[in-house]
């Protein structure tokens, strides 16, 4: 990313998982900037991911998502190890920032979605909202966190760290314009390989209105624990249902207990 | 927009003992404040002590509230007026957001607080016999308990649209959890004050009534299970509910006790009154110790079914 970084512009990660080596470099930038000590050293024998998942102390997480046929003796059909550096999505139409009750959960001058600590109480309304399961409470703050995507560094003219200490590009970072630009391409050099299954997601708006954060992806959404289009829903849509239900629910309860209260009622 | 065949990612919010306790409270908060208000107004004068009976009940349920939403804060318990105030530098103000039940259930809890504490003095000052007609007198009076009766109603109910607006399976998959926590929310206030006529024996006249609109409300509360069920199972998370199977058993057992209610009261009335009433009161007991297990089994069951 070469030019500077000005405030009033969209900015965003293009997270392309088909160059991702799975070295966890991002993981590590991630900690060493954010100054996150990282959960207890835990062996979950499984693949080479000891993170497990995103929360307070992993903002980048690097999935290893084992894509490998059952019967390995066969051809294969080109299928691996999936791997990609998930984080934050910063998405344009934010769960968590739809349901925050302080209003601590504020849209940034570089349209990323930033949890000020100095506002937030700890309710974790937006851990229940957040279809990514991207946020979690820090015990000792009792507050939100998440992948800030390094608003300090933005404000200072510096890219994120994830994307600055990236090996093979996997993670770059710029303006989401550019960002979509370069995915577009490199989805079309895919294709033009054969490599029908690689797709966008974030790119466009049918996801959260689209993603600051979006993924060049080999396989489905769901195999990378991603909601697909159709189930990407935000937590308003069931306001109306909800209430409504309740708003017959009360006027049928007050009509059963008038009925009820009124029985006999001049004896 | 319900979403079928639901895929759910997000992480729980280990929403447990202390919301669970506060949405039993809230539901018999303002349980009891509405049917303390329609047996005042649509009930006879001999429903009055049991009317009054409800608006005492409503004092405490409501005041252990915000104890508890403020303890489930953690380290960040003492912002808990942050729901109310953004303290945003630069952009400080009240906090209000219509589409977010949790910021609408703050506002609404503060000024249902605002009832209960007036409705609960005036019960008292009516109950010491200097003000018959209490601080507010007869009309004003009424027009309040409505309002507040307004207020009940959203408070028993909007902890289940709450988790309806999230992304959490099971809660989020279904339209029915308002309603669901409003009818068992009546359901427990009619059971509450059952419970507490031994210590007001004047109530006792409104046993009978208290126990019809109990029944009825566990027909409602039936009902919205069976809705929460097949909503639930069409968008297939309904294997997240049957882990919690003794705990909708015992929220049916509940529903179902209530439901004998409805053919109770004819033989109360043949059996005549003072005769009746020993036997009644002991099994209204039974009863009404079942319904409110049963309206904290529910809760527990939705709440612990998503996490």
């Amino acid at each position: 990313m070469a030019s500077a970084i000005k405030p009033g512009e969209a900015y965003g990660f293009f997270t392309d998982t088909s160059i991702c080596i799975g070295c966890k470099a991002c993981e590590v930038a991630c900690k060493e900037w954010n100054q996150l000590e990282g959960n207890d050293a835990k062996f979950l024998a499984d693949s080479y991911d000891n993170t497990g998942q995103l929360d307070d102390q992993n903002w980048r997480h690097v999935k290893f998502i084992d894509d490998v046929p059952v019967q390995t003796v066969d051809a294969g059909d080109g299928k691996a190890w999936l791997m990609m550096s998930d984080v934050c999505k910063h998405c344009k139409h934010a769960s968590c920032m739809e349901v925050c009750p302080t209003g601590a959960i504020i849209r940034t001058e570089f349209d990323t979605v930033f949890i000020q600590q100095d506002v937030c109480n700890g309710c974790r309304n937006c851990v229940a909202a957040c279809p990514y399961s991207v946020i979690a409470i820090n015990q000792k703050t009792g507050t939100a966190h998440k992948c800030t995507l390094c608003y300090d560094r933005l404000q200072g003219g510096l890219q994120p760290a994830c994307a600055k200490a990236c090996p093979t590009q996997s993670i770059q970072f710029g303006p989401l314009a550019e960002l979509q630009q370069a995915a577009d391409v490199r989805l079309a050099a895919l294709h033009s390989q054969g490599i029908s299954q690689a797709e966008l997601y974030g790119r466009d708006d049918k996801v959260y209105g689209g993603l600051n954060a979006f993924f060049l992806l080999m396989d489905k959404p769901e195999k990378y624990g991603l909601p697909n289009a159709a189930n990407a829903g935000l937590p308003s849509r069931n306001d109306l249902g909800g209430y409504l239900g309740a708003l017959v629910t009360g006027v049928l309860g007050v009509v059963a207990g008038i009925v009820a209260f009124r029985r006999r009622g001049a004896s | 927009m319900y979403l079928d065949a639901a895929e759910h990612f997000v992480r729980a919010p280990q929403w447990t003992w202390y919301i669970l306790f506060y949405f039993f409270f809230a539901g018999l908060a303002g349980g009891s404040y509405v049917l303390a208000t329609l047996l005042r107004l649509a009930g006879g004068p001999r429903d009055e002590p049991a009317a009054r009976l409800g608006f005492y009940i409503s004092l405490p349920a409501t005041l252990i509230c915000p104890i508890l939403l403020t303890a489930d804060l953690g380290a960040s318990w003492t912002r808990f007026w942050h729901m109310l105030v953004d303290v945003t530098p630069g952009d400080t103000g009240l906090n209000f957001k219509y589409w977010s039940p949790m910021s609408v259930g703050v506002w609404a809890l503060l000024f249902f607080s605002f009832f209960v504490a007036v409705s609960a003095l005036d019960t008292w000052l009516r109950d010491r016999g200097g003000r018959p007609a209490g601080i507010l007198g007869s009309s004003v009076g009424r027009v309040f308990n409505v309002v507040g009766a307004i207020f009940g109603l959203f408070i028993a109910s909007y902890t289940g649209v709450l988790l309806s607006v999230s992304n959490q399976p099971v809660w989020s998959d279904t339209w029915a959890l308002g309603g669901l926590f409003l009818a068992s929310g009546l359901s427990g206030a009619a059971a509450a004050i059952t419970l507490l006529v031994r210590y007001r024996p004047d109530a006792s006249f409104s046993l009978e009534r208290l126990r019809v609109a109990d029944a009825y409300f566990s027909i409602l509360e039936l009902v919205l299970l069976v809705a929460f069920f097949a909503t639930v199972a069409v968008a297939g998370t309904a294997g997240r509910i049957l882990p919690w199977l003794p705990l909708w058993i015992i929220a049916l057992i509940g529903i179902g006790a209530s439901m004998m209610g409805i053919r109770q009261p004819a033989r109360v009335q043949a059996s005549g009154e003072s005769a009746a009433m020993a036997p009644v009161a002991m099994e209204a007991t039974v009863v009404s110790v079942l319904v409110l297990i049963a309206v904290l089994a529910m809760r527990a069951a939705v709440i612990f079914s998503a996490q």
